[in-house]
């Protein structure tokens, strides 16, 4: 999909669907992790820090450190926590707050 | 509300094996987990990807197959994405599922919360592209995920099992730099004789160590003044050795210091903790029943100390052989009988621990970080920042919140609180125990109010006969 992604897969899935972030489409594996599929697919960083806007991504993937988090449906969720379904609308969690700083 | 014997949090080897135990025993158990399926981080996603990758993940993966089918063929209610975010201490147990609240009343509690990594407060360990080397592990297990050109940071026997997972899955990391010194290792000696007994994960090092030499993946030890560079997100890690600097390009960097106890919802419940100077963290305080100072909680596996995930197994059954004495359902004489190859078998698991702890300890970078460096991750607080509090008055890390929010964040101190501790106790000269931690409250992971007023809407029903 993105050839800049690190990540290699290596038992990949034939049962994907398309969600999106930040309003760009995606095409992920259906009930795959999110925050390990959205990797995959080249994402870096997932989220703005409120403080600084620094950027941030995925740390710890067991749902502990809170880095990852997205906003869904106006809810702020950890996409590590999360599964991929169709048509997913994910947007950066504090993203306000990386404008700002822009 | 869902009233059982016996509540068990945490369905990783020890909350499976407590599950399985005491449905062996008659109790009735609800397991309630957070991730989809069973087996813990450790055994993460085993059902599945023993099969597909079980070859790449090693057989101390592919062992949790059958741990994991014993659960499903036992009498437990084995709630999968269940995060829970309270318990009291009288075995009521709040928890949610897809949104929606639920309370469970146990009349024992087994926590078995396990483990998390240790937090690696270096230069620039916030950058996207910086993970824990278990974040890596997880990726593989859940997902099939492996990383081209990682560097593989820190100190602990689990860098090496990741590194033949890399390797074996074609994608070999470009470095791997230790921390832990030859000095580490000499001290560490003295623990041998009692670690010969666990003679078997000496032989796994080694072995590991020799595949990782023959793929010829460049290996440094001793490592010192480590630091992520990037932008957007880590480009490189640059470290000293011999007093000359060495800069690796790379596209993730992986970071381990050990991995230490997960005591939010043993904090939570004000249980007696003490600090373990071997293997510098807090950890409840249990029997060998792994009774905590609580009568009707007990901890079971890493989340009472460090031990590993056979030891964590032989402990989840003895929480729950005890549970089942206490409860009534079998004698102390039977409950003795089943504990005692069990208890023997824990002991030789854990021989070989003293060892590993002085081998691969925390580096003193990430014990004293630099005062520029990020400790807090979520409040963005340096330790700099905690030494001033301390100057300025601060003497624990409770106070340390209302100086600077250090803690405060969605992720409730889990990656901050142990270093809070260790700045405020270097920076006040008193220990660690007197220093003490973050005091936690529920709920012990953040909820939505919305998810919060289902509870009463759930118990209502319930009393209504709607559920």
């Amino acid at each position: 999909m993105n050839n800049a992604s690190p990540f290699h897969n290596i038992s990949p899935s034939d049962d994907l669907v398309t969600v999106t972030f930040d309003g760009i489409e995606y095409v992920l594996p259906n009930g795959a992790n999110l925050a390990a599929s959205l990797l995959e697919a080249g994402l870096r960083s997932f989220r703005n820090t409120p403080v600084s806007g620094a950027l941030r991504g995925p740390f710890c993937m067991m749902g502990a450190c809170y880095d990852c988090l997205v906003e869904i449906d106006g809810e702020t969720r950890q996409a590590c926590m999360t599964a991929v379904t169709s048509g997913l609308k994910i947007e950066r969690a504090h993203r306000d707050k990386g404008l700002e700083n822009d | 509300m869902i009233e059982v014997d016996l509540v068990i949090v945490g369905a990783g080897p020890a909350g499976i094996s407590a599950s399985v135990t005491a449905a062996e025993m008659g109790l009735s158990v609800l397991l309630l987990d957070e991730q989809p399926t069973a087996g813990g981080q450790i055994y993460r996603n085993v059902v599945k990807a023993a099969g597909t990758r079980g070859d790449i993940l090693g057989k101390d993966y592919t062992c949790g197959l059958a741990l994991v089918t014993a659960l499903q063929s036992a009498a437990v209610t084995h709630v999968t994405d269940a995060t829970v975010w309270k318990i009291g201490e009288d075995g009521a147990v709040a928890y949610s599922v897809n949104g929606k609240a639920n309370l469970a009343q146990g009349r024992k509690v087994i926590i078995a919360t396990g483990a998390l990594e240790r937090p690696v407060p270096i230069p620039g360990w916030t950058f996207p592209g910086v993970m824990t080397a278990g974040a890596a592990q997880i990726l593989l297990k859940q997902s099939g995920l492996v990383a081209e050109r990682a560097v593989i940071c820190g100190s602990g026997p689990l860098i090496y099992l990741i590194a033949q997972q890399m390797i074996r899955a074609g994608k070999p990391p470009v470095a791997i730099v230790e921390t832990q010194t030859k000095s580490d290792l000499l001290n560490a000696m003295q623990h041998l004789p009692g670690a010969l007994r666990g003679w078997r994960y000496l032989v796994k090092g080694a072995k590991l160590l020799s595949e990782i030499k023959r793929a010829g993946v460049m290996r440094v030890t001793g490592a010192e003044n480590l630091a992520i560079e990037g932008d957007t997100e880590a480009r490189a890690i640059v470290f000293t050795h011999h007093g000359q600097t060495t800069r690796i390009q790379c596209n993730l960097v992986l970071l381990h210091q050990g991995v230490v106890p997960n005591t939010q919802a043993t904090r939570s419940l004000r249980l007696e903790h003490v600090w373990s100077s071997g293997q510098r963290c807090f950890h409840p305080m249990t029997n060998k029943w792994g009774l905590s100072s609580l009568e009707t909680v007990y901890v079971a596996g890493d989340g009472a100390g460090i031990g590993g995930a056979q030891a964590a197994e032989q402990a989840g059954a003895i929480s729950a052989l005890h549970a089942a004495f206490a409860l009534g359902l079998i004698t102390k004489a039977d409950r003795d009988k089943r504990a005692a190859p069990i208890l023997r078998m824990q002991s030789a698991e854990l021989a070989v621990r003293p060892f590993l702890d002085r081998a691969y300890p925390p580096s003193d970078q990430v014990l004293k970080p630099a005062d520029d460096t990020v400790i807090c991750r979520c409040e963005e607080v340096t330790a700099g920042d905690i030494r001033d509090y301390a100057r300025l008055g601060c003497t624990g890390p409770n106070q340390a919140k209302a100086f600077g929010r250090s803690g405060m964040g969605p992720c409730q101190g889990r990656y901050c609180g142990l270093t809070v501790t260790e700045l405020l106790s270097q920076a006040t000269g008193t220990t660690p125990d007197a220093v003490g931690s973050y005091r936690i409250r529920p709920p012990l992971k953040p909820i939505t109010l919305g998810e919060l007023a289902t509870l009463e809407q759930t118990l209502t029903d319930e009393t209504k006969g709607l559920i």
